[in-house]
């Protein structure tokens, strides 16, 4: 990094172009002024995410299980092969797929319908968005021992209370009593991830029909079209992008979601995302180099997602950009 | 909070007519779908709430009344589950885990406003060449999931002796709130008015001072938004606190995840320690509604 201070003698044709540099170097004072409040947190940034990523790259090449150091070695792309052929890690990577899928979506579909329903005008509007928020602000770990021990218990959750009841109005006091975590365990965390995630899709969308420019609605409006004609034609073109972002958004977080499939299954009966199964090959196992090729097969694949939230993220940034 | 449900009129699309009855066919149907979807939006709702609330209601049961099938709506309220999480129970007291959460969530919030303060300036009032691509440099790091580099970060902590150190969370936590901080003060600098940060820059003064007394007090609103996200976002982690903390420096949500092995399952107890650990977020949450879809969908909804 110091190499390009290295101190020359001066030759001739330095001396010469004399007052050419030390105009240059003022335009590079200044540059670098106004790069300097950027640094601090650029180097930060670097030295505490993409170094220790770095590092995951290297480990993830070599054979190394912690219990047996001395038997550490390079292995090449083995770690990888192992990645995809090993039952318990393939599976982790087809429950992350299929568990970030469906919460994306059911919370895609759930929050525009309440984007919908919040963009009218109707009694104590700002009371309902803030009864719907507040899942959100659960903290996570909360809401994952809330689904688990105060609804899906079996024995005295919300779930099955409410079915015992109901049942009772119908003359059946002892009813079925399904155990929700055990019948459908991936179901069970899907539920609470979608119960938590729903608003923040919700925000996002209504964010999307509140830009929508008032006057074209009232165009269509005038012109006669149905209220499903200007959904289908006006505000849904219109909100394609906070779509985008939202799906984008969603799947970034949720693929990386632990605090469920922690609390809740503890990654028992077939719901280990990858995120949990890599905490637990480093963190039990700890079979480092392994841990470590999952890690970066999960960075590749957020990185496909990331690169389309990305382009979605400029195109409205820049909107609003020229806007401004 | 429930007691309303009956939404009022939507405007009428023709002005002229006054009273219901004299509204046309249409225009009443319009209305009464109006109504319909009014109470739709509150039953979802109250809907979504429904387990909050029940969490709520739980903690302010006494140990039986909160595991009856079916639920018991009308016992008797108490605050035992509260008194007993706050160590009455003989059980490991929480103070410390909500002491660690409030330091580490605190200290690398500080720290964030320190380190995004400047950097936002850099990037939205004093502009560098090729900005966007800084800003999407920021981003790009936000999506890089945190398994990919805990293993490392692990390895190092215990090879620096700093495993189970409140401190190191500190800089963990703000390296993963120093993106969303960047952004959101991008947007909230951008308002500043640069005549006055001119203005200051006649007069002498340097780039701390401009930033600690002209743009820190015009962009307050903003900071202080960024601030309660980098807060909530803090509080909430637990990947890095769990691998990374043990005794000494773990934080609130290790504690939960760790409540029912050490006590057995007390479920008002229980429901008791998840109101508490929620209630700073709610409160920060509420207070910075908007803000904080703004800093979840990194800055691109506004």
């Amino acid at each position: 990094m110091s190499a390009s201070v290295t101190t020359q003698p001066p030759s001739p044709t330095v001396r010469s172009n004399q007052t050419r540099q030390t105009k240059q170097r003022k335009g590079g004072v200044r540059a670098w002024a106004t790069r300097a409040p950027l640094l601090p947190a650029l180097v930060f940034l670097i030295a505490v995410t993409q170094l220790p990523f770095v590092a995951t790259l290297v480990i993830s090449l070599f054979d190394w299980n912690s219990l047996s150091p001395e038997e550490r070695s390079f292995a090449g792309l083995s770690n990888y092969t192992s990645v995809f052929t090993d039952a318990e890690l393939r599976d982790s990577v087809f429950t992350t797929v299929l568990l970030t899928a469906s919460v994306v979506i059911a919370t895609v579909v759930l929050g525009l319908g309440l984007a919908l329903l919040l963009d009218r005008t109707f009694f104590g509007r700002g009371m309902v968005r803030t009864l719907l928020i507040t899942p959100f602000l659960i903290v996570p770990v909360s809401a994952a021992l809330l689904w688990k021990h105060a609804l899906y218990n079996p024995e005295y959750g919300l779930l099955n209370g409410a079915w015992t009841w109901i049942a009772g109005l119908f003359g059946d006091d002892t009813p079925a009593q399904p155990d929700w975590i055990s019948g459908m365990p991936l179901i069970a965390v899907e539920a609470a991830l979608v119960w938590q995630w729903t608003p923040f899709m919700m925000l996002i969308l209504l964010a999307g029909l509140q830009s929508r420019p008032a006057d074209m609605m009232e165009a269509a409006h005038l012109d006669g079209a149905s209220s499903w004609q200007s959904f289908r034609y006006l505000t849904l073109p219109h909100l394609r992008r906070y779509l985008e972002l939202g799906v984008l958004l969603g799947s970034v977080y949720i693929v990386q979601n632990f605090d469920a499939v922690f609390t809740i299954t503890s990654g028992g009966l077939g719901t280990a995302n990858l995120p949990y199964t890599i905490y637990q090959t480093f963190y039990q196992a700890h079979e480092y180099g392994l841990a470590s090729a999952a890690g970066v097969v999960v960075v590749i694949g957020t990185m496909i997602i990331a690169t389309f939230a990305l382009r979605v993220v400029s195109s409205l940034f820049r909107e609003e950009a020229n806007r401004a | 909070m429930t007691a309303h449900t009956a939404p009022a009129p939507a405007p009428a699309p023709t002005t002229k007519a006054a009273r219901p009855e004299h509204l046309p066919p249409a225009a009443r149907r319009a209305r009464r779908r109006s109504i319909a979807l009014g109470l739709l939006a509150w039953v979802a709702g109250i809907g979504f709430c429904l387990p909050a609330v029940w969490m709520l209601l739980t903690s302010l049961h006494s140990e039986a009344d909160a595991a009856t099938n079916p639920p018991s709506l009308a016992a008797p309220l108490t605050l035992a589950g509260y008194r007993e999480f706050f160590g009455a129970g003989g059980g490991p007291s929480p103070w410390p885990s909500l002491i660690n959460s409030l330091t580490a969530s605190a200290f690398s919030t500080l720290l964030v406003l320190v380190l995004a303060l400047p950097a936002a300036y850099a990037l939205s009032i004093r502009r560098v060449r090729k900005w966007t691509d800084v800003m999407f440099f920021f981003l790009s790091t936000k999506m890089l999931p945190v398994v990919a580099g805990l293993l490392p970060i692990y390895l190092f902590a215990k090879n620096a002796g700093m495993l189970d150190n409140i401190w190191l969370l500190v800089l963990l936590y703000t390296s993963m709130n120093l993106p969303i901080a960047v952004w959101m003060m991008q947007s909230f600098l951008a308002d500043v008015p640069v005549s006055i940060i001119e203005a200051a820059q006649v007069d002498g003064a340097r780039l701390p001072t401009v930033l600690a007394r002209v743009v820190a007090p015009v962009a307050a609103p903003g900071i202080a938004a960024t601030a309660l996200i980098c807060f909530i976002f803090s509080w909430n982690e637990l990947l890095f606190a769990r691998v990374l903390t043990g005794v000494v420096a773990q934080t609130a949500p290790v504690y939960l995840t760790g409540f029912v092995t050490s006590q057995g399952l007390f479920l008002a107890q229980l429901c008791a320690a998840s109101v508490v650990v929620s209630l700073p977020v709610l409160a920060a949450g509420y207070a910075a509604q908007d803000k904080l879809v703004q800093g979840l969908s990194l800055g691109a909804v506004k």
